[in-house]
């Protein structure tokens, strides 16, 4: 058979798009639940990384577990700090609501337990230097100390702007007030050496400048959406 | 042609060191700089390429007599934009964990000149069995490059193995201090550029 002819070219390159289409919606759709349940357990163990519970050695039905035991609430707010839903928070995409204006937005709060202490939850999302960062911070009752941080990035580079979800960048957060004088200030991620007279700051990455800009505006980003809650 | 006859061992064999990809075709110089600041990172990427390499390799080699001249090379990143496609799947769905380290590097594995060079060099000309080793080979010949370039830099660098400190805390105190060059993409291409020479030193036939 002649493999160069036009009929066989355009019949051969339609057969293998198709058959490479059913198969990736045959994978993609056969997985999709499992992959979902992954997704959401990696959620629900990133907030509990925020609140400083080693999750390393628990099995994924244990996470499951604790998760329950600790989030006793995940609320949505509005701008305001007004409560919209008692419950739902985890299902809302902080992606899609940081798109809307901020009276529209739907603003998740988790509310937690830990060691019998109340502790709030709040999701953050922003850029790094290659894609988005996110992340969680925990405060303690007082809506002011940091209690933990969680971050996560998509793409930064390794060794570089990705340190910021090492141990080493994340330690430096709990015990930081997000208040100067009773005024909320959130918190700087600044260069080695500068020192912010307005606001608690932590050391930004050597080498990851931009990843570090991000994760200091993603703070201030995140935080200054629950303003009207945090006065409260 | 029996299974493990001289001529397909060499075929596995040669992309390991005098053939390699990386230091002799130079092949796959782009992601060899993106990954390679931690080893970690470096020894799933080269895994993954093997992987990713020979299954290809297999696919086109099956399909080598029905390909378009024409279009080969469409279809050949056809099938590899869907192998890496379905890898990623089930890794998101059986091992989140290992999923979620690799995000960057699956992308970039579409993009490896590797795949494409050994896809079109060699299995578009060669029974399956023997693409399937000269994919394994190509693999590893890249995987043990990378696993050798981020052993120093992160090592140097960083003054960790794997995410575990090796270089003691008393040797800090002395005043040793990382090197922060390491870990920046340059140091990348001249530790490749140190290997390339001292290969070529002791290869006189390269």
């Amino acid at each position: 058979m002649n493999t160069n002819s036009n009929t066989y070219t355009i019949v051969y390159a339609s057969v293998i798009v198709i058959v490479v289409a059913f198969l990736l919606a045959f994978v993609s759709s056969s997985l999709s639940e499992r992959i979902g349940k992954n997704v959401e357990l990696d959620k629900k163990k990133q907030i509990l990384s925020s609140l400083n519970i080693d999750y390393s050695k628990m099995s994924d039905t244990e996470v499951a577990a604790t998760y329950a035991e600790t989030v006793k609430q995940d609320l949505i707010l509005n701008a305001a700090g007004e409560q919209l839903a008692e419950n739902g928070g985890f299902d809302v995409e902080v992606k899609d609501e940081n798109l809307k204006d901020l009276d529209d937005r739907q603003l998740p709060l988790y509310c937690c337990q830990v060691n019998g202490e109340t502790k709030y939850v709040f999701p953050l999302r922003g850029a790094g230097l290659w894609g988005p960062i996110w992340g969680y911070i925990a405060l303690n009752a007082d809506k002011d100390e940091v209690f933990g941080v969680y971050f996560s990035h998509e793409s930064e580079t390794p060794g570089l702007g990705a340190e910021i979800t090492n141990e080493k960048f994340k330690s430096q957060f709990p015990g930081l007030h997000i208040r100067r004088n009773g005024q909320l200030s959130y918190l700087s991620v600044l260069k080695k050496g500068k020192v912010d007279e307005n606001a608690d700051q932590v050391d930004a990455i050597t080498g990851g400048t931009m990843t570090s800009n991000g994760v200091d505006a993603m703070i201030k980003d995140g935080l200054s959406q629950y303003a009207n809650f945090l006065n409260k | 042609m029996g299974l493990f006859s001289k001529q397909n061992k060499e075929v596995f064999a040669t992309p390991l060191l005098n053939n390699n990809p990386v230091t002799v075709q130079i092949l796959g110089i782009c992601s060899a700089l993106a990954v390679t600041a931690k080893l970690g990172p470096a020894l799933v990427m080269g895994i993954s390429v093997t992987i990713i390499l020979a299954l290809a390799n297999v696919v086109i080699s099956l399909l080598r007599n029905t390909i378009p001249n024409r279009i080969r090379i469409i279809v050949q990143l056809v099938v590899v934009a869907a192998l890496v496609t379905i890898v990623s799947l089930i890794l998101k769905a059986f091992v989140y964990d290992v999923s979620v380290q690799l995000s960057v590097y699956v992308g970039l594995i579409i993009t490896n000149c590797i795949l494409m060079g050994r896809l079109e060099a060699f299995a578009m000309a060669n029974k399956p069995w023997a693409s399937l080793l000269d994919g394994l080979g190509n693999g590893f010949g890249y995987a043990i490059i990378l696993v050798i370039v981020a052993f120093f830099r992160e090592l140097l660098g960083s003054g960790t193995l794997m995410g575990y400190q090796v270089i003691p805390e008393a040797v800090y105190n002395a005043g040793y201090m990382n090197n922060g060059l390491m870990i920046l993409p340059p140091m990348a291409l001249i530790l490749l550029g140190c290997i390339i020479w001292v290969q070529r030193a002791k290869n006189p036939e390269l």
